[in-house]
């Protein structure tokens, strides 16, 4: 209750992000977010399988657009959305906190966010110079190999971490031109719904990153073994889940790349061997002669 | 043949005399046991098969059945090898083991050539100039890291995964053999190797080798067998690594039994190149490409360009070319020095490839086959084309592994790319024009691994191999393959 002379707060609708747009879950289904003493502090979409295949066409849709813009374009672009969430870099302490961090714990969630974004900025235009290579081969030819988006991954966000562990897999994915449908975190959902208002505010174009909130029990087969996605991050769940996401994956052959365990607030939750793992290695030939 | 329209006809009827190789040097066993912790030992089971040579289906060795048993013999001295000698040596001196390898392979190569030939049916020249060569490269260049890692990762340090279980086809046995246990060996790794069924023989004979070379025992370890052989290398929980070549099917099979174990995995399966001529390529150069490409190792290449698409303004000179050099195409005896198309590797895949010219034609497309004339007995096929195919037929979304090609044309550069990857798989691609700009809009426009311009069909040691999509995950072959057989720390 606001009492009676005070402004009434206007309370947020958590919606999901697809396509550079923010519809509600098709199923029109949600699950209530419960604060630790039982109080509800947000409906959550509960997104269905429908949206998650919406996602992946707005995701393939924006892909090859992505992957051509110049790498330090796309530099530029995450250097921009780390600026726009060091602007509202209040509104992201005050919702991990009320997602149970506390005040000390989600600075320096954000502050490591925003860090983890410049990061992979300065990527951009590296990690290509880093791993690609010039083949001395035998034979009288020019043999290069060079690393190529592989296209659309689909993330399972870490579930203990609300921004952090989503910012580090998402950068990592979307830095070498891939695009991406994510899992926010079942537990701590709403920071993703609000990266995904920062990103709509940073030139990143509509699809190149999707995000869905909802129940893992009910989407993690699906991120796995969609015909139309090139490889899945996975980053929680034991040999269970191991299983099942690694099994599904293999409908298409694509790679299933865990990342449990790491901790996302130390350095091991940054390297440009996350990029490269949803990269591929293309070689072209072509004879040297007249 | 010599028709007055075909250009070629080189031989002006007169027929070639047969040059055919020797083999009186090469020493192949009556019967060979499995190599397990440095020695030939018999079976558990004591069960044989028999390995035939498919150009006159004469037996030629009995060539052990590993049973599980066996498979967990083999990883039991791998795992010592492992945690004993191999795990502890100095990088630089395991590197000097794998040199060894490789020089003397080279040593041995005309007689790995005979046998190679002998078993699987490929042409001497091609085991001669290409197969054997190659293998003993690839020791030579992967030797050469062993103790050189740290420049490889940087900012990481690569350390050996443990035992890798390494399951290998039969269309490149040897050099499939040194693709995957030169890298292993040269980030210290042991290994267990599962030769092809239907062709053994020459990953015993390297087996004889790396025990002339003293390497410790258990080291290298290769069981012979069948896919149930294969199943209990990919299942043992005493396995660290799985790298399979083969086809999309089984490579799907390995990937689900591995799900939800720590194995690390590689997979290099099927393809279904498109070979993609433009009019203002050098044509008569293009139709080599395309012969190459298809024509190569009796079409048994998962890379092979095995779909041609041609522009339409020069469709018709390009398939009558094509087809007036197919005629010059010499099908017959592998040993033969003038032969360019051997042997169909098994009577299996011979079926298989049969089916597929059934399945074509009556899918309504043109089939076209050169007169050239097969021996009677041994497993043939006449380099074969298909016209008048649509994306949808099964001759061109299918891998059929055979000396069969599938033609389309394109108008438009943007047609021809949507052809191109038109299908599941994603692991090679040819382009051939004369424009250095258009060059380089096609090869970042096809998604495959490995892109060949103006050429076709080419391999070396230090340039990476593997697919895109169904094709594949992971590389072998340079900088980017050490990358299967280690794992990074921080």
């Amino acid at each position: 209750m606001v009492a009676a002379h005070e402004r009434v707060p206007v309370a947020k609708t958590y919606k999901i992000y697809i396509g550079g747009k923010f519809p509600r879950t098709e199923s029109g289904r949600y699950f209530a977010l419960e604060d630790k003493k039982g109080k509800v502090i947000a409906n959550v979409c509960r997104s269905s399988r429908k949206d998650f295949r919406n996602a992946v066409v707005a995701a393939r849709g924006a892909q090859p657009g992505w992957a051509k813009a110049s790498a330090y374009l796309r530099g530029q672009i995450l250097y921009r959305v780390a600026e726009m969430l060091e602007g509202r870099k209040e509104q992201f302490v005050h919702e991990l906190t009320i997602q149970g961090s506390t005040e000390r714990q989600a600075q320096r969630e954000v502050d490591a966010s925003i860090d983890r974004l410049i990061y992979y900025a300065g990527w951009a235009d590296k990690y290509q110079q880093v791993f690609s290579a010039v083949n001395p081969v035998s034979s009288s030819h020019f043999n290069f190999s060079v690393l190529e988006p592989t296209g659309v991954v689909t993330i399972l966000a870490p579930n203990d971490s609300g921004l952090i562990g989503l910012i580090s897999n998402v950068a990592a994915t979307i830095v070498g031109g891939n695009t991406t449908v994510v899992l926010a975190s079942e537990e701590r959902p709403l920071s993703a719904v609000s990266f995904a208002e920062v990103l709509h505010a940073s030139d990143v174009p509509g699809g190149v990153v999707n995000i869905l909130t909802g129940f893992r029990s009910e989407l993690t087969e699906q991120f796995a073994s969609h015909m139309d996605v090139n490889a899945v991050v996975y980053c929680d769940g034991g040999r269970k889940v191991a299983k099942t996401v690694q099994e599904a994956a293999a409908d298409n052959i694509k790679p299933a790349i865990s990342r449990r365990g790491v901790d996302w607030l130390s350095d091991a939750g940054a390297s440009p061997y996350l990029i490269r793992d949803t990269q591929e290695v293309k070689t072209t030939w072509h004879p040297i002669g007249t | 043949m010599a028709t007055p329209e075909n250009k070629l006809a080189f031989d002006g009827g007169w027929d070639y005399a047969p040059a055919p190789e020797s083999t009186d040097h090469a020493r192949i066993d009556k019967r060979y046991g499995l190599f397990i912790g440095g020695d030939f030992v018999s079976p558990e089971k004591g069960r044989y098969f028999d390995t035939i040579n498919p150009a006159n289906e004469q037996k030629l060795a009995r060539v052990a059945k590993g049973s599980e048993l066996d498979v967990d013999k083999a990883v039991k001295a791998a795992r010592k090898a492992y945690a004993g000698p191999w795990g502890r040596m100095k990088a630089k001196e395991r590197g000097k083991y794998v040199f060894r390898i490789a020089r003397m392979i080279a040593e041995r190569s005309r007689e790995f050539a005979a046998i190679e030939s002998l078993d699987g049916g490929k042409p001497i020249r091609e085991s001669r100039d290409i197969d054997v060569p190659l293998a003993s490269a690839h020791f030579f260049y992967y030797a050469g890291w062993a103790d050189k890692l740290e420049y490889a990762f940087p900012g990481r340090r690569a350390k050996p995964l443990g035992v890798a279980g390494q399951i290998i086809p039969w269309n490149f046995p040897l050099l499939m053999a040194a693709w995957k246990l030169a890298p292993a060996l040269a980030c210290g790794n042991t290994v267990v190797l599962k030769p092809a069924e239907t062709t053994p023989l020459t990953a015993l004979k390297l087996a004889e080798l790396i025990a002339d070379a003293d390497l410790p025992p258990g080291v290298v370890n290769v069981v012979t067998g069948a896919g149930d052989t294969g199943a209990a290398i990919v299942t043992h929980p005493g396995v660290d690594k799985i790298a399979f070549t083969g086809s999309t099917g089984v490579g799907r099979i390995i990937q689900r039994a591995l799900a939800g174990t720590k194995k690390k995995y590689t997979l290099e399966l099927g393809g279904k190149a498109a070979n993609i001529i433009f009019a203002d390529a050098a044509i008569d150069q293009a139709v080599e490409g395309i012969v190459n490409g298809i024509f190569f190792n009796q079409g048994h290449v998962c890379c092979a360009g095995s779909r041609l698409l041609v522009q339409e303004s020069v469709a018709d000179e390009v398939i009558q070319k094509l087809k007036d050099r197919m005629e010059t195409l010499i099908v017959g005896d592998p040993l033969d020095k003038n032969t360019d198309i051997g042997a169909i590797n098994s009577k299996m895949q011979l079926e298989k490839i049969d089916s597929y010219l059934e399945i074509g034609q009556q899918e309504g497309a043109e089939m076209y086959q050169s007169s050239v004339s097969v021996p009677k007995s041994g497993y043939w096929c006449r380099p074969t084309i298909f016209t008048g195919v649509a994306q949808s037929n099964r001759v061109v979304q299918e891998e059929i592994f055979g000396p069969v090609l599938a033609i389309q044309t394109f108008r438009s550069f943007d047609e021809a790319v949507e052809k191109a990857n038109n299908t599941p798989y994603g692991l090679s691609g040819g382009v051939w024009t004369d424009k250095g700009a258009k060059i380089f809009k096609m090869t970042q426009s096809v998604r495959a691994g490995v892109i060949w311009a103006n050429t076709f069909n080419k391999f070396d040691p230090t340039s990476p191999f593997g697919g895109y999509k169904e094709s594949g995950v992971g590389r072998e072959g340079g900088l980017h393959g050490l990358d299967a057989y280690v794992r990074l720390e921080a």
